[in-house]
Parts: structure tokens; C-alpha cells; sequence
């Protein structure tokens, strides 16, 4: 198992990220280094093995839908990078 | 009095115990204003070497330490920390203190709200002198991944203080502060304390709430004490620990009374320990350390037997996966929209969302986003993620094999001391080989502590006592009566 650069590329495209020349190169290699030595886990016969996605047993968490203060909308917006009205401003979506 | 003398005041002052502590300021020796004005002062002056803190809360501190004065003058009840200046490693939210995960992408952040640990260290009484400096986003084991700058060993300035807590556990050891809080996803709290000669432990899988820690992997992360010693571990953890309706991993359990621990008494004990945690990999000076330590627990009563967990070899493998997938989707938050860096002028909104990405996170980070969203990929999730997750079940049955029959598994927390700073930056796989020890703890979710055992070549090692899932008692118990016949703890670095 390996992975090219046109895969890193595509990849990086999955992930949001914007690659340089160099760093395309550099993960690259050390991608293909770390999932050469994640291949290691074929040696193990895990047929009949269940996946563990928790270490605990988990439960659905319920409570009554009661409606509850939340955070004052000054609170929410005192990180926005841009915002107008109480509201997070992007650029637009839609041409 | 001199100057050098009111330093080494300081010191001593740094290492009591914290019921110690708790009866100078019962008898009025000592006020809560000292504490925090020691705290400060002791920043000041070693801070610059060590370079733990990311920022300083220094006029609420002194506030809040005025309050309690005028609380203690009064008299009447006290929470379980009175007093105490501690420090929190930055992925922890703190309301209106800057919490940045010491990355570029957060540089700004200023909390709304505070984290349920630190709700619960606020009503122990702790007093927050400052956020500690970390790998960013808890991705790393050595500081060196910082978005800002590394800390140093106290011990040796040109080593690295572990990590991701390395601040936490540099801040401790340099008596900055009386304790901290870290996190450990793959060994980030129990490798700093190993690393730096100090306690740290990781609680069972749910027991600390997570809610207001930064999520890096959701089914390992959890948040815990760093100390100068076993005792104060067990103080802090009865505070932090407990059910919290606002995390639905948190464990819904009956909280015991940890200073029931710290009896010293192991006769009976029966430790295990496995042969992959002592063989070739390991320094045979850390090895003899921990088998000198075998030999203190077993004059108290112990007795100790070689086990196997054969599945050790694959626990870091399946944990990078498993990780750094869990971490692809957790820092897909970090989208430039409601917080964080936004780039200037994009094109469109995916451009913001790339551009920001880009521009706010470190090579670690992007290298485990990468990792994590080619494993979850269409084409690759059975082979790399489901596979991962299978085998994680195989490490997880090893511990409950060898828990049939013992109390605990000892070991290194560690295979080697702490390594020289840029010793291993641009080998990422060599530096994930330095968690073996510690991963396999968090894959089955169960607790550990680590907790110095000697030194070699003048730089702390550290003993990992691992136990039962919600076992705190026993892991506490070991861990403070080795702790009572030895005096590795009460070294400290020369400043």
C-alpha cells in the first residue's frame, strides 16, 4: 500500500488544506513512511474481530426538552472574524 | 530577609503537600496572597528558560487571592484546593483568558465559557495563574510542534519537556506552579511527567468530563493531574472527576474517596508485568530503574510476575490511524467562519475555508489531518480505519486477559529519557515510536499514572502503573506507597 502524490493532492482537496510544491512532496514521503509501517497491522487476522469505535460501553444520552438560556449573541459573536446583525458573514454562496 | 533566602522560601514553600499547605494557611503562617505573589515571582524568574505559559492571568489570580483572604479571615468551609495557584494546558477553554491550543489558527481565541474542569477547580478553589504551552492541538510529544515556540526541560535546558502537556509538566517541575492540568490522547500527560520527574495521571476513559477540552480524538482524549506527588494527584482528582450531563461520554458513577488510597500498603499486590514493555526497545538504564522499582514494591508485599500482551507491536499503528481520523473530522470545525484566522480577500467560500486552513495550522497538524482523512476515505476506510478499530479491540483484550489474574501492569512509561530538542523533528514516525508505552493504555481506556523512579544520565525516568478500568484506588495506592519508600520526588532541577 502506498500513496502518490496525485493522491495527496486529492486528498489535501478532501481535507480543506492548500498544499505547496514542498510540502506536497515532503507528505508524501512521510505519509507512504507511516502507512508502510500501518501495514504491519495485516499480519493480524482480524476476521471475526469486532470493531471497537469506544473503550466504554456508551448509552444515548436523554433529558426532558425543556427550553434552556443560551449564550447571549454578543458572547457568540466576540470571535467572528466578520459578522453583521448578529450574524457570521461570508462571502456569498450563491452567484 | 536576603534575596537568595526568600527564594529558597519560595521553594520550600512549592514543596509542601498540599494538606500541609492547608495548615499554614489554617494557622494563618502563610496567606493565599503569598501563594499566588510566590507563584509570580517564581514565573518571573525561570519562566524565561523554561518558557512553559502561553499567557498569565496575573491581576484575576490576585483578586481571586484577596477574596479568599478575606474568606479565610472569616473562616468556614473550604474547598479542596484553597488556595492553590495551578496552571491549564491551553486546549482547556477558559472564560475571557485566551486559550489557543498554541496554535496560529486560535492565537486570538477568547473563550465564552469555561470548561466543566474548570468550573470544578473554581469551586475547589484553586486559583488559575496562567494556560500552559502544549503541541498544537495535542498533536506531538515534545513541545517542538508549539505554533509559538517550545518549552524546555527543566532539567536540561537543550531537552524537550515531552508532550503534548510538556508545559504543563515543565511548569510543575520548575515550582511555577502547585500543580496542572494536562490532556492525554496517546500518552500526553503520563510521557511530560516522565519526561520532567514529576506525577502525572491519566483517569479512566470518561471519569473527567471533557466538555470545553478541545476535541483532538473524542474516544481517547482525556483530561487529568499533573503533581509533585502522588498525594496531591488523588486531591486533584477528586475534584476534576465526575459525571457531567454535558458530555455524553462522561461516566455516570459513584466518585470514591481517593485519599483512601494512600494507605502504603501493597501486601498481596499482584503486578504484572509485560515482557514487550521491558525488552529490546527500552534503554536497558530505564529498564533497571523499573526493575529496582519491582524490587521496592516487593519488600512492602508485592509480588510481581512477567506477562505477555502480544498485541503491543500493532498499538501504534492502530492508534495513528485511529487518532488522526477521529482528528480530521474533529478539526474540520476550524473553518475560518465563527472563530480563528480568516484569510483575507477569498475568492468564494471554499477559498476561505482552504486559505484559512492553511495559513492557521502548523505541518503536524496538517500532516495528521491528511493521514486521517486518506483513512477514512472512500476505498480505504476498511483497510486502514475499520481494521484499526478491530485491532484496537485485540490490545484492548490483552489488558482484560492479564486483569483476570492481576491488579495492575508496570512498566516504563517511557523507552528512553527525554530527547534533545530537533533531535527527531522531520522523522515523525521515530517520534510516534516514543508513545508504544503509553498508547495501548488509551486505546482500552483505562487509567494510568506514571511516577518518577530515578534518573539516568541526570534526567528523570518515569514508572507507569496501569490499572482496571474506573481502578483509580489501586493505581493510586501503588503509586503512593512506591512513591513513600523512595525519594525520586522530592529532587528538584537547579534553576
Amino acid at each position: 500500500m502506498s500513496i502518490s502524490r496525485q493522491e495527496v493532492e486529492h486528498v489535501a482537496k478532501l481535507a480543506r488544506l492548500e498544499l505547496d510544491e514542498s510540502e506536497k512532496e515532503l507528505f508524501t514521503e512521510q505519509l507512504n513512511a507511516i502507512l508502510n509501517y500501518a501495514a504491519k497491522l495485516n499480519e493480524l487476522d482480524t476476521e471475526n474481530v469486532k470493531p471497537t469505535s469506544h473503550p466504554m460501553p456508551l448509552f444515548n444520552v436523554m433529558r426532558e426538552d425543556e427550553v434552556r438560556p443560551s449564550s447571549p449573541i454578543e458572547d457568540v459573536m466576540r470571535n467572528a472574524p466578520d459578522e453583521e446583525d448578529g450574524q457570521f458573514k461570508v462571502p456569498a454562496v450563491l452567484e | 530577609m536576603s534575596k537568595m533566602e526568600k527564594g529558597d522560601l519560595t521553594l520550600s514553600l512549592f514543596d509542601l503537600r498540599l494538606p500541609q499547605l492547608h495548615d499554614q494557611l489554617s494557622r494563618k503562617e502563610l496567606t493565599v496572597s503569598d501563594l499566588v505573589d510566590h507563584a509570580f515571582q517564581r514565573i518571573g524568574q525561570v519562566d524565561g528558560k523554561v518558557r512553559a505559559f502561553l499567557a498569565l492571568d496575573e491581576e484575576r489570580a490576585r483578586k481571586t487571592a484577596r477574596e479568599m483572604d478575606e474568606q479565610l479571615s472569616r473562616g468556614g468551609e473550604r474547598g479542596l484546593l484553597f488556595g492553590l495557584p495551578a496552571g491549564i494546558k491551553d486546549n482547556i477553554v477558559t472564560e475571557r483568558l485566551r486559550t489557543t491550543c498554541a496554535s496560529r489558527f486560535l492565537e486570538n481565541y477568547d473563550p465564552i465559557y469555561d470548561a466543566t474542569v474548570v468550573k470544578k477547580l473554581r469551586s475547589a478553589q484553586s486559583v488559575t495563574v496562567g494556560k500552559l504551552n502544549m503541541d498544537e492541538f495535542a498533536m506531538g510529544g515534545s513541545n517542538e510542534n508549539s505554533g509559538f515556540h517550545p518549552t524546555h526541560n527543566p532539567w536540561n535546558l537543550e531537552r524537550v519537556p515531552g508532550g503534548s502537556s510538556g508545559g504543563s509538566a515543565a511548569a510543575v517541575a520548575a515550582r511555577e506552579v502547585y500543580f496542572a492540568l494536562g490532556s492525554d490522547t496517546g500518552g500526553s500527560i503520563r510521557q511530560p511527567a516522565a519526561y520532567c520527574g514529576v506525577v502525572g495521571l491519566k483517569p479512566t476513559y470518561g471519569l473527567v468530563s471533557r466538555f470545553g477540552l478541545v476535541a483532538f480524538a473524542s474516544s481517547l482524549d482525556q483530561i487529568g493531574p499533573i503533581t509533585k506527588n502522588v498525594e496531591d494527584a488523588a486531591f486533584v482528582l477528586q475534584a476534576i472527576a465526575g459525571h457531567d450531563p454535558y458530555d455524553s461520554t462522561s461516566a455516570n458513577v459513584d466518585i470514591p474517596d481517593y485519599t483512601g488510597a494512600l494507605t502504603g500498603d501493597v501486601r498481596g499486590l499482584r503486578i504484572a508485568v509485560p515482557k514487550e514493555y521491558i525488552g529490546g526497545g527500552v534503554d536497558p538504564k530505564v529498564k533497571e530503574a523499573v526493575v529496582n522499582a519491582l524490587g521496592v514494591l516487593e519488600k512492602l508485599g508485592a509480588v510481581w510476575e512477567e506477562v505477555s500482551l502480544p498485541h503491543t507491536e500493532y498499538a501504534v499503528a492502530a492508534y495513528y490511524l485511529i487518532a488522526s481520523s477521529e482528528a480530521s473530522s474533529n478539526l474540520a470545525r476550524f473553518d475560518g467562519v465563527r472563530y480563528g484566522v480568516r484569510a483575507d480577500n477569498p475568492d468564494n467560500l471554499l477559498d476561505l475555508y482552504v486559505k484559512s486552513r492553511s495559513a492557521g495550522f502548523g505541518p503536524e497538524v496538517k500532516r495528521r489531518i491528511m493521514l486521517g482523512t486518506y483513512a477514512l476515505s472512500s476505498g480505504y476506510y476498511d483497510a486502514y480505519y475499520l481494521k484499526a478499530q478491530k485491532v484496537r479491540t485485540l490490545i484492548k483484550q490483552d489488558f482484560d486477559r492479564v486483569f483476570e489474574r492481576f491488579d495492575v501492569v508496570i512498566g516504563p512509561t517511557t523507552p528512553t529519557v527525554a530527547f534533545r530538542i530537533g533531535e527527531q523533528v522531520g522523522d515523525p514516525l521515530t517520534m510516534y515510536l516514543n508513545d508504544i508505552l503509553t498508547i495501548p493504555v488509551n486505546l482500552a481506556g483505562i487509567p494510568a499514572i506514571s511516577v518518577p523512579c530515578g534518573f539516568v544520565d541526570g534526567l528523570p525516568v518515569g514508572l507507569q502503573i496501569i490499572g482496571k478500568a474506573l481502578d483509580e484506588m489501586t493505581v493510586l495506592r501503588v503509586a503512593y506507597a512506591y512513591e513513600q519508600n523512595t525519594d525520586h520526588h522530592k529532587q528538584r532541577p537547579q534553576l
